[in-house]
């Protein structure tokens, strides 16, 4: 019965639309599983639930200035002078059933969605998912961050409430400050001087309208190309950069990740159940005049707080003209350094690496330790501008004075990420070398045999395949002009001046890793196991012996 | 057996590739859709089994294609299916129970005050997330305990296409061009593109109108010759008199101008009343860096543009002892004795001194304007006086 409605249903659909063929394929599309897989899905999901939230607050919500006189249910507030958008959100909040656990629900899923975006990303840069052939979808990625840190400041601005308000108050004197065209922005932002009476309706038409249109049609087309290249898999048994290993989209991706959805929505609704945001009422509704001590932004603006505060009072007059540095550079540079770099990234390691392969096996970060390196700098920049963020909550808490916080994120923000950076290359190779020792020698038992000569040996046990697998470094190329011709010290003409050196420098520091070939100075230990390092990394190039040469002290595992 | 205006099917050589197929299920014998439909928990007919079939023969240069891969044996066998099943009706039922209870908590909460919105919201979360739980958990123990463990692979094509692909790619485009004459014709050619360029610019003229140019509007305030201050809140007017002893500081607004957030995020002002000796005077009549102007003075009492001059926060925090405004935002510190100068902080200028006398009726009341643009820098600011 329910056979025949559904294949009557099944032929009445492809006699029109064609779809037998195409979505078998798609029933039979194979995702590869690993947990940070879900990341990117977090953001996703987050955004369909900001989506239908967002829907239903916009039946309540009047973006206007227009000022009203309060008289509603929440009588701290009786007879006070508010904007039309904040006394709809106090509306919203008390007069509207499942008001509040909408609004708290949307503003707990922005904050998610930025979050899930930047474990997605910082996952997809750790791993080198970006290369290629993805490029493309990493760059659209960065715009999509981006854009959501626009949607995220323009929707928690639109109450129009105090705090917001100083947020708004702040974006308004950095557009102001940016040389040349600053005061015309913010003059045709805020149609005049600030406030005026258009910023809210302005900011409420980009935040429903515009930006949700380009988010649509980016995620849309990042979803696609992600599709159509089919997703990368982590290193496994049986995993190769030629195949794709993992569970069919029917029935079993679709029922996961249709309950992924679900977990993430639940999540979301309990901490809107259990924990208060944006509890605009008690902010009160804005006023330039005044403000709140230990007014911090949404977590996603506080590396940008955290510049603006660290920031000397540099400022320069030329010609008559204000450069005010104090203002617009630390506003800019941070995310536009970051932005910057992690758009170059991709095409500068294919460039010093001579890597013009597809690359579909993730990387584990330990064996690309420059790389993670210099991710881990770039968190911990991202990282001491976000604490400073809240200099006045540390100090407070802290109960050390406000100055001399600031003074240790000014030296830290150069600081920390050296450190960062030597660090996490000096754990990747360590982790790099506990690999090498399980690949060499084995996993140790802990049964301790006796030999005939009376020597003791501890017997070790050689890894699964599955394992093996997973320790498994991927296969890296020399520099392209490699160093043949059995002279190995010497490298090629092209190699030895201008570009050419600079790219093999970079080459010699971003290749850095431990040896797992037998030809290295350190060799094989005499157990035998050496098989599987040569079968691990059996390809490396000639450059990462050298490179563990400078580096010294790691023979001794051999 | 297939209709053939669906042309492809035949093609498609898999035994399990019809399962939409558009044939008459009655009429179909044996290996009609009524048999090849698989139901969860039943076991599947041998040669519905595969969810690849065949691997595309002939990828050129390809890796060993993956074989054919099949669906582990039947699920009602694995140990406690029975068990899990039952788990997940329960799930199932939980999330129907609690889903009924958002309705009815809905309908029972009513919410108009703070103490009722803290219970409905409560109840109504309660319940949507217990929904959601429910379901999520049911279908994930679905997936996991009851459908049959699979690992399959599926071959990845090389993205480049191959090199007759792209050759006949680009002859498409060549005879294309060809056609359309658009090398040929260079005249057709550069007047296309110089048409699109007006095109372009169109919409970005078109936002002109979205504010007024700046001009030298963030030159002024609303402060002028004889305006008095007003204490912001109380809405007083202010005599010299009115503060009994040095202290605190009080908020100041230009008279008539109170309810005018334009003219106040601008023009609000900062007054603090020092004891004798305490101000650091200049007897200019103009800014002096780390000085106060004297004559703009009344009493020890100097008034100060409340707006940061770093990005325009209202530096409200003041400390007696130090004689430090603060502004919350981003720390900048200014000293109140020494004319508002910068003593930590993102801020570079001292905040504005607002020109100060009293009238004939003995209020305070503005001499001026202020004698430089108050709030944040900006490019056609200048140099501070």
């Amino acid at each position: 019965m329910i056979d025949r409605a559904l294949s009557g249903t099944g032929n009445w659909l492809d006699e029109r639309f064609h779809g037998a063929k195409g979505l078998r394929t798609f029933f039979r599309k194979i995702f590869p599983d690993h947990w940070t897989f879900l990341l990117g899905e977090i953001a996703l999901y987050s955004f369909i639930i900001l989506l239908l939230t967002g829907t239903f607050l916009a039946f309540f919500f009047k973006p206007s200035m227009t000022e009203v006189v309060y008289h509603g249910v929440y009588t701290k507030l009786d007879g006070v002078k508010m904007s039309e958008a904040y006394a709809s959100t106090l509306r919203i909040s008390f007069d509207v059933r499942g008001g509040l656990l909408i609004r708290q629900i949307h503003h707990w899923a922005a904050d998610l969605f930025v979050a899930a975006i930047l474990a997605h990303m910082l996952r997809i840069f750790f791993t080198g998912a970006y290369r290629k052939p993805r490029e493309v979808n990493w760059l659209i990625g960065l715009v999509l961050f981006t854009l959501a840190l626009l949607e995220g400041l323009f929707g928690y601005s639109l109450p129009d409430d105090l705090l917001s308000g100083a947020g708004l108050r702040i974006t308004q004197g950095v557009l102001q400050s940016i040389p040349i065209v600053g005061t015309y922005l913010s003059f045709f932002l805020f149609g005049g001087q600030y406030p005026g009476h258009s910023i809210i309706p302005r900011m409420y038409i980009l935040h429903v309208l515009l930006i949700p249109g380009l988010f649509l049609a980016l995620i849309g087309a990042h979803l696609f190309i992600m599709f159509h290249q089919k997703h990368t898999q982590m290193p496994g048994k049986g995993r190769t950069n030629t195949n794709v290993v993992g569970a069919p989209m029917y029935p079993y991706f679709m029922a996961k990740t249709g309950a992924f959805f679900l977990f993430v929505f639940a999540a979301v609704t309990l901490a809107s159940t259990f924990a208060q945001i944006n509890p605009i009422w008690l902010y009160g509704p804005y006023n330039p005049l005044a403000i709140s001590s230990g007014s911090q932004p949404d977590f996603y603006m506080g590396f940008l707080e955290g510049s603006l505060r660290m920031m000397p009072a540099w400022q320069w007059v030329v010609f008559g003209h204000t450069f005010a540095f104090n203002v617009f550079i630390p506003a800019l540079l941070p995310l536009g350094l970051i932005l910057t770099a992690a758009a170059f990234w991709p095409f500068l390691e294919q460039w010093i690496t001579g890597d013009k392969r597809e690359h579909h096996v993730n990387d584990r970060p330990r064996n690309a330790p420059t790389r993670t390196a210099l991710g881990m700098a770039a968190v911990s920049f991202y990282g001491v501008l976000w604490a400073e963020g809240a200099n006045d909550v540390i100090a407070q808490h802290l109960d050390i004075s406000l100055y001399t916080v600031t003074w240790i994120a000014r030296i830290a923000v150069f600081v920390v990420p050296a450190l960062a950076y030597i660090i996490t290359k000096r754990i990747c190779l360590g982790l790099q070398r506990k690999d090498l020792h399980l690949l060499e020698h084995g996993v140790e038992t802990g049964i301790i045999r006796q030999l005939p000569s009376g020597e003791f040996i501890e017997e070790t046990r050689p890894l699964s395949e599955e394992a093996l697998a997973k320790l498994a470094v991927p296969e890296r190329l020399p520099l392209p002009a490699g160093r043949t011709d059995g002279e190995e010290d010497v490298p090629p003409p092209t190699m030895r001046r201008g570009v050419g050196r600079v790219k093999a420098r970079l080459n010699k520091v971003l290749t850095e890793t431990v040896p797992m070939n037998g030809h290295g100075p350190n060799g094989h230990g005499p157990d035998g196991h050496g098989a599987d390092g040569d079968h691990a990394r059996a390809a490396l190039g000639p450059s990462a012996d050298e490179d563990h040469d400078a580096e010294g002290g790691s023979g001794e595992h051999g | 057996m297939t209709d053939p205006s669906t042309g492809e099917w035949p093609g498609d050589n898999e035994p399990d590739g019809g399962s939409l197929s558009g044939q008459e299920a009655g009429g179909s014998a044996g290996n009609g859709p009524t048999e090849r439909r698989r139901v969860i928990g039943t076991p599947p007919p041998a040669e519905a089994r595969s969810m690849l079939g065949t691997p595309e023969p002939g990828t050129p240069g390809g890796p060993p294609l993956p074989r054919r891969r099949e669906l582990p044996a039947d699920p009602q066998d694995m140990p406690g299916a029975r068990r899990a099943e039952r788990v997940v009706v329960a799930c199932f039922v939980i999330a129907t129970l609690a889903g009924l209870g958002f309705i009815a908590a809905y309908l029972i909460f009513p919410v108009h005050s703070v103490l009722l919105v803290q219970h409905s919201n409560l109840a109504l979360g309660l319940t949507m997330a217990l929904t959601f739980l429910a379901l999520a958990a049911g279908v994930v123990i679905w997936v996991r305990r009851l459908m049959p463990v699979v690992d399959l692979t599926e071959a990845r094509k090389p993205l480049r296409s191959s090199d007759e692909d792209r050759a006949a790619f680009v002859e498409t485009f060549e005879e294309g061009a060809e056609a359309s004459q658009f090398v040929k014709r260079p005249m057709l050619r550069r007047t296309l593109i110089a048409a699109t360029v007006p095109v372009a610019i169109a919409p970005i003229i078109l936002l002109r109108d979205l504010g007024p140019l700046p001009r030298t509007l963030l030159d002024h305030t609303v402060w002028r010759k004889g305006v008095r201050l007003l204490n912001y809140g109380a809405n007083t007017q202010i005599r010299p008199g009115d503060f009994s002893s040095p202290g605190g500081m009080i908020t100041v607004v230009p008279d008539g101008y109170q309810d005018d957030f334009n003219a106040l995020a601008k023009a609000t002002c900062i007054i603090i009343k020092f004891g004798p000796g305490e101000l650091q005077f200049t007897t200019a009549d103009h800014p002096v860096p780390g000085k106060v102007v004297e004559n703009w003075t009344v009493d020890n009492i100097v008034a100060y543009s409340k707006i940061c001059t770093h990005v325009g926060c209202p530096a409200a925090l003041y400390e007696e002892t130090t004689h430090h405004i603060l502004c919350p935002c981003h720390q900048s510190t200014f000293d109140a004795v020494r004319g508002a100068e910068v003593i930590f902080g993102p801020a570079t200028r001292a905040l504005p001194q607002l020109p100060m006398t009293v009238d004939a009726q003995g209020y305070l009341v503005a001499r001026h304007d202020f004698t430089e643009p108050v709030g944040p820098s900006f490019w056609e600011r200048g140099p501070s006086t």
